[in-house]
C-alpha cells in the first residue's frame, strides 16, 4: 500500500479521493465536481424510482457506471436487514459485487451501529460482496471488521456531514498500523487541509461528500482535495522531519561575517 | 383489473400485465434499476414472465446520489 495506487477490493485507483455524489445543486454541478476531483469512484444511494414524475433527471444520465465506479451504499440504513436488502438490490441493478456498507445507529449524530455492521458484514461477505465499511474509530471494532473479510475499513473522522475534521488522529494511526486492508477516511472532513492531514497520518485514501458539495464554490473545492490528497500522500511517502522543541538554524554558521 | 401497491402508492393495472409492462407503463429502462416483487428480488431476466396478481407489492429502486 505505499505505492501511489490504491488497491481496494480488486480495483486499482489512480486517485486516493473518493467522492460522494449527495447534496448537490444539480447533477450537472455532481458531474462537474467529480471531473474536477479526479476521483475514479463514487458512492451512490439506492431509492425508490419517483413513479409520479417520468421526466425528471436520473443520476445515470449524467454519471456513467462503465466510466466510473459506483459503490453503492446503505445511507439511512439502521438495522443488518435494511443495509443487506439495499445491497442486494444494488448488486441486482448494477451487477457488481463492490459496496459500501453503513449501519447507523442514531439519527443525531449517524455514529455507526458497530453490533449491525459486524453482522451484515459476515453475512455479505459469505454472499461473495466486496464490502468497504462504514465503522467508528475503535481498533479493536476495525479489526474484527477485517477478521471478518471486510475490503476497507472507513472509520469516521467526525459525525457525517458535521465537517469537524479529524478528531482523533491517535485511533485513525493505531487503525492504519494494524490494517492488512485500506484504511479509507470516511465522513466528517471539513476542508482540504483535513485530507492533507488524513493522508499524511497514512490513510490509503480519503471519502468525502458535503465538504465538497456544500463549499460555496464546490467545482473549486473538488480541485482543492485533488490537489491535498496528492499533497498528503506524497508528504506521507516522503517522511516528516522530527519534531524538536529548540531552534536549530537552517543558515550554516561557518563563515559568519 | 388488478389493484398493486408500487413504491408505497396504489396503482391498477390492466389484467395479463408483467414486470415488463410496468417498465414501460413508466418508461423505465431495465438496465438502470432494481425489483424487489413481494419482498423477493426479481433477474431481470423474468421481468416478462412475471405477471402481476391484485395486492402485489412491487419496489422499483434505482441510483441516486448518496454520500
Amino acid at each position: 500500500m505505499k505505492k501511489n495506487i490504491l488497491k481496494v477490493a480488486g480495483k486499482s485507483l489512480k486517485s486516493r479521493l473518493i467522492v460522494g455524489t449527495g447534496k448537490y445543486k444539480s447533477f450537472f454541478e455532481t458531474a462537474k465536481a467529480i471531473k474536477a476531483s479526479g476521483a475514479e469512484m463514487v458512492t451512490v444511494a439506492v431509492r425508490r424510482v419517483n413513479i409520479l414524475d417520468k421526466k425528471k433527471p436520473i443520476l445515470t444520465d449524467y454519471l456513467n457506471p462503465k466510466k466510473i465506479i459506483f459503490l453503492p451504499n446503505t445511507a439511512g440504513c439502521f438495522n443488518s436487514e435494511d443495509a443487506l436488502r439495499t445491497l442486494r438490490l444494488a448488486r441486482e441493478m448494477g451487477g457488481w459485487k463492490l459496496v459500501k456498507l453503513e449501519v447507523l445507529g442514531d439519527k443525531k449524530t449517524l455514529y455507526p451501529n458497530m453490533i449491525e455492521t459486524i453482522k451484515s458484514t459476515k453475512i455479505l461477505v459469505k454472499e461473495g460482496f466486496k464490502v468497504m465499511v462504514y465503522c467508528t474509530d475503535d481498533p479493536l471494532l476495525a479489526k474484527k471488521l477485517e477478521d471478518n473479510g471486510a475490503s476497507a475499513i472507513m472509520p469516521l473522522a467526525s459525525p457525517i456531514g458535521s465537517g469537524l475534521g479529524l478528531q482523533n488522529k491517535i485511533n485513525i494511526s493505531l487503525i492504519i498500523k494494524q490494517s492488512k486492508v485500506p484504511v479509507i477516511v470516511d465522513a466528517g472532513i471539513g476542508t482540504a487541509s483535513d485530507a492533507t492531514i488524513a493522508m499524511e497520518l497514512g490513510c490509503d485514501g480519503v471519502l468525502i461528500n458535503s465538504a465538497i458539495a456544500n463549499a460555496k464554490k464546490p467545482i473549486l473545492m473538488a480541485q482543492a482535495f485533488k490537489d491535498a490528497v496528492i499533497s498528503g500522500r506524497n508528504s506521507y511517502l516522503a517522511g516528516r522531519m522530527q519534531k524538536n522543541y529548540f531552534a536549530t538554524p537552517s543558515s550554516p554558521i561557518k563563515g559568519l561575517i | 383489473m388488478a389493484k398493486i401497491q408500487l413504491n408505497g402508492k396504489k396503482i391498477s393495472i390492466k389484467s395479463k400485465f408483467s414486470i415488463q409492462d410496468l417498465l414501460k407503463k413508466y418508461k423505465l429502462e431495465k438496465k438502470k434499476i432494481a425489483i424487489e416483487y413481494n419482498g423477493s428480488i426479481i433477474p431481470k431476466i423474468n421481468y416478462n414472465k412475471k405477471y402481476l396478481k391484485n395486492n402485489d407489492k412491487v419496489e422499483i429502486v434505482h441510483f441516486i446520489g448518496g454520500g
